[in-house]
């Protein structure tokens, strides 16, 4: 346990792990935000500014719990990461900062006039606002999403003698294949998130009786734009995503599925338990076949299993990976289905009686935060035991001079002051929802 | 090339430390010159709209080392470990307090969050300030180009080195001096009534004290590191830099007995420019100064990204910057005259 390179593992994912619950809402809302603008602006209709209004005000405060958390994430790199960025920088550092000119300037600058400026803007000036939040905010997940790419699935960069990376081709390095269909599928994750917390408190004020028109189009956004966002990360994006790593990561496609026996027609794995020092799956219920057509498109396809690959090669937590891996697509298939049915219900008019799916909307917007942080797990444990996938192992990127006490002495700062702001957050939010929208000429504090 | 980077990166520093500068001193100071909330939401309205994009100053400028100079990035944030986190922590507390004052009305609330903000823009800049100290001290870097230094330890810069030792903290002193007057000015300028007063007051107060501290810095800093006066005498931009400075300072208290409030905070700003400007043109080409063996220095020429990456960048950097200028503008167009503290509800 005195292994720095635990302790660097444990502070950056538990550190990135907690930002993420932050963007992934804010990423989503900025887009239903746009979209309840532009059906306020073109319609006239009041009700969709004043759920604009509230949503602005809840995603002003995830926004800010995202600007916080996602500070130490830019430090990280050189805190505890120092090899790797030392190693990489040449190429990694071009999204980061690209993130910061182009993405962090543009939030920034529009986000107070956003939360605040409604009235000292006007209507349409106000909308162009939210859509500098919305191409901000995207933007700056393209980054990230990039630079997360390269470390997958290097392109575009050469290596010198002292293994130190550096760009060759920006063009290849920013259209990353890899990149493209990750930022597909983890953006329409995102909506997904910023749909349920929608639909959620739609539902929630309905089932209390307030708010009803506001209610009403929170409700209908959220059940709408879920339904399309839960089919898309599916199909095709999660689908794409999926063949890309069957060709690409072969090892962690087998260690996603406890598959550690190559041959064709490999079956799914629904449910098991991984049994890594037995090399079996333990109590599977298996879909034959199935894996085979998922990962290559054909039911005879042969898969390789984990013990083709040397265990030097293995991720490091196949347990955890697996686990990860099936929680994202269990959850996301339920998704589809709650979402179908809501959606079938709003056509004919019926969701706002039915009070069980009603309950049910409101209860699961947790339920998304959980399968986008299962989603990342899976891709990242996947990665390991590579931090450039195939090229720098994890253990070669730590930083050479900063011991575990040091590591564990900041992982526990985080803890205590993560613990205290996700408090505070939760109960901002809950007060905003309690309190519910606000018309325009009316004080904000009662 | 190195050279362009070098100043790119210096420049991206000095913007932030000007543009950040004013909201941390203006947030240190809001106890003391707001004593109502009404007062305080004036502050918060003077700030509001700009901290979050200054801010990003420092992110872009850590984007522009990390991708022009990565050994040095990995090197020094690695190597002041717990000082960094101690920032980190304290822009984290700044930031949330900023944004969850408002968001209830209650009295204890705000006064808990009032404080907690002055606290952290205190911290700040002293952190800030011993950070740069560290740089001109010079750090025990070893020849593959790491270090690690504890927060503190004898607190002598030619004794056992800690990040803290009383020429460092000097520095963030003198820093926490001259970003305090900054944001005084800045109060002044875009504030009226009873918060223009005591700020007026303030810079009154604080313009001897960032005098005497920058002397004083200064002197240690000759006698501490005698390279820094070969450097500054040798190159002319220093001169030039250092006649900013000095110049700035001047104008920041002339303009001010004057009451031409804009030109004080512009004087200021020169004066934090110079300051800066004046420093890296001492030190360059040198990141980080070895005092192991200055040949284990980490120096722009020696330990920056290939030329490739280099010219990379330069694709697309003057597009954002350029974007970055014109979102300042228009912020600062859209906030121009006085800020009234808002509505309740309706701003910070």
């Amino acid at each position: 346990m005195s292994d720095p390179l635990f302790w660097h593992r444990l502070q950056f994912g538990f550190t990135i792990t907690y930002h993420y619950l932050f963007p992934q809402i804010t990423m989503g809302l900025a887009l239903l935000i746009v979209v309840l603008k532009s059906i306020g602006l073109r319609t006239g209709r009041p009700e969709f500014h004043d759920a604009a209004r509230f949503w602005i005000r809840i995603f002003g405060l995830a926004f800010a719990m995202g600007v916080v958390t996602g500070i130490p994430m830019e430090f990280q790199f050189g805190t505890n990461w120092a090899q790797f960025s030392a190693m990489t920088g040449g190429v990694i550092g071009q999204t980061l900062a690209m993130e910061g000119i182009f993405a962090f300037f543009l939030e920034s600058s529009f986000l107070a006039l956003l939360i605040w400026g409604e009235r000292r803007l006007g209507p349409r000036k106000h909308f162009l606002a939210a859509v500098a939040l919305f191409v901000g905010s995207w933007l700056s997940g393209y980054f990230i999403v990039t630079t997360n790419a390269f470390m997958q699935h290097p392109v575009g960069f050469t290596r010198d003698a002292a293994g130190v990376f550096s760009i060759a081709d920006l063009g290849a390095y920013l259209a990353n294949p890899w990149a493209i269909a990750q930022y597909a599928h983890t953006m329409v994750g995102a909506v997904v998130t910023g749909a349920f917390a929608m639909a959620a408190v739609g539902a929630y004020w309905m089932l209390r009786g307030e708010h009803a028109q506001v209610a009403r189009v929170s409700l209908s956004t959220g059940v709408v734009a879920g339904l399309a966002a839960s089919i898309l990360v599916a199909m095709p994006t999660g689908h794409h995503q999926g063949r890309l790593v069957a060709r690409h990561q072969p090892v962690a496609l087998a260690a996603m599925e406890g598959h550690f026996e190559s041959g064709p027609r490999a079956p799914l794995a629904v449910i098991g338990q991984p049994n890594v020092e037995a090399r079996k799956l333990d109590n599977p219920i298996h879909l034959p076949a199935l894996l085979s057509f998922i990962a290559y498109g054909d039911f005879s396809a042969d898969v390789r299993g984990l013990n083709d690959f040397p265990e030097a090669d293995w991720p490091t937590n196949i347990e955890l990976l697996y686990y990860s891996f099936h929680v994202m697509v269990g959850l996301g298939t339920l998704f589809i289905a709650a979402m179908a049915v809501a959606a079938l219900l709003l056509w004919r008019g019926r969701l706002e009686r039915s009070r069980f799916m009603l309950w049910i909307l409101a209860l699961a917007f947790p339920f998304p935060f959980i399968a986008n942080t299962a989603g990342w797990l899976t891709a990242e444990l996947g990665r390991q035991p590579w931090l450039v996938y195939g090229l720098l192992r994890t253990a070669e990127g730590g930083s050479p001079t900063v011991h575990g006490g040091s590591t564990l002495f900041t992982t526990l700062g985080f803890a205590g002051l993560y613990l205290v702001l996700g408090v505070l957050f939760l109960m901002l939010v809950a007060r905003e929802v309690g309190h519910g929208p606000r018309a325009l000429d009316r004080p904000a504090h009662g | 090339m190195e050279t362009l980077w070098f100043a790119l990166a210096a420049v991206m520093v000095a913007a932030y430390v000007v543009l950040d500068g004013f909201d941390f001193g203006a947030g240190a100071l809001h106890l003391a010159v707001a004593r109502s909330d009404r007062e305080r939401r004036q502050v918060l309205a003077a700030i509001g709209p700009f901290w979050d994009g200054n801010e990003v100053w420092l992110l872009a400028g850590g984007g522009v080392l990390f991708l022009a100079f990565p050994k040095v990035l990995a090197s020094g944030l690695s190597g002041f470990y717990l000082a960094i986190f101690l920032l980190i922590w304290v822009l984290i507390l700044r930031g949330i307090s900023i944004e969850f004052r408002s968001h209830v009305g209650d009295g204890m609330w705000r006064s808990f969050w009032d404080a907690a903000f002055a606290l952290a823009s205190t911290l700040a800049p002293v952190l800030l300030g011993a950070a740069l100290g560290n740089v001109l001290r010079g750090v025990p870097l070893d020849e593959h180009g790491w270090f690690a230094l504890p927060l503190f330890d004898s607190f002598s810069p030619t004794g056992a080195l800690g990040i803290l030792d009383w020429y460092t903290v000097l520095c963030g002193v003198t820093a926490l001096a001259a970003i305090l007057h900054h944001g005084a000015l800045f109060l002044v300028w875009k504030t009226d009534g009873a918060v223009r007063e005591r700020s007026l007051r303030w810079a009154g107060r604080l313009f001897p004290a960032t005098l005497l501290l920058w002397l004083a810095a200064g002197a240690a800093s000759a006698a501490l590191a005698p390279r820094l006066v070969s450097g500054l005498a040798a190159r002319p931009l220093a001169w030039a830099t250092t006649a900013l400075a000095i110049g700035g300072l001047a104008v920041s208290f002339f303009a001010r007995r004057r009451g031409r409030e804009l030109a004080a905070f512009l004087g200021s700003a020169a004066f934090l420019l110079g300051v800066l400007a004046a420093t890296a043109t001492a030190v360059f080409p040198v990141w980080l100064r070895s005092t192991v063996d200055p040949g284990f220095s980490l120096t722009a020429h020696a330990h920056a990204a290939s030329p490739a990456s280099l010219t990379a960048g330069l694709w697309w950097w003057p597009f954002g910057f350029v974007l970055a200028l014109v979102y300042a503008t228009v912020l600062f167009r859209l906030h121009r005259g006085k800020a009234q503290a808002a509505p309740e509800g309706e701003g910070y």
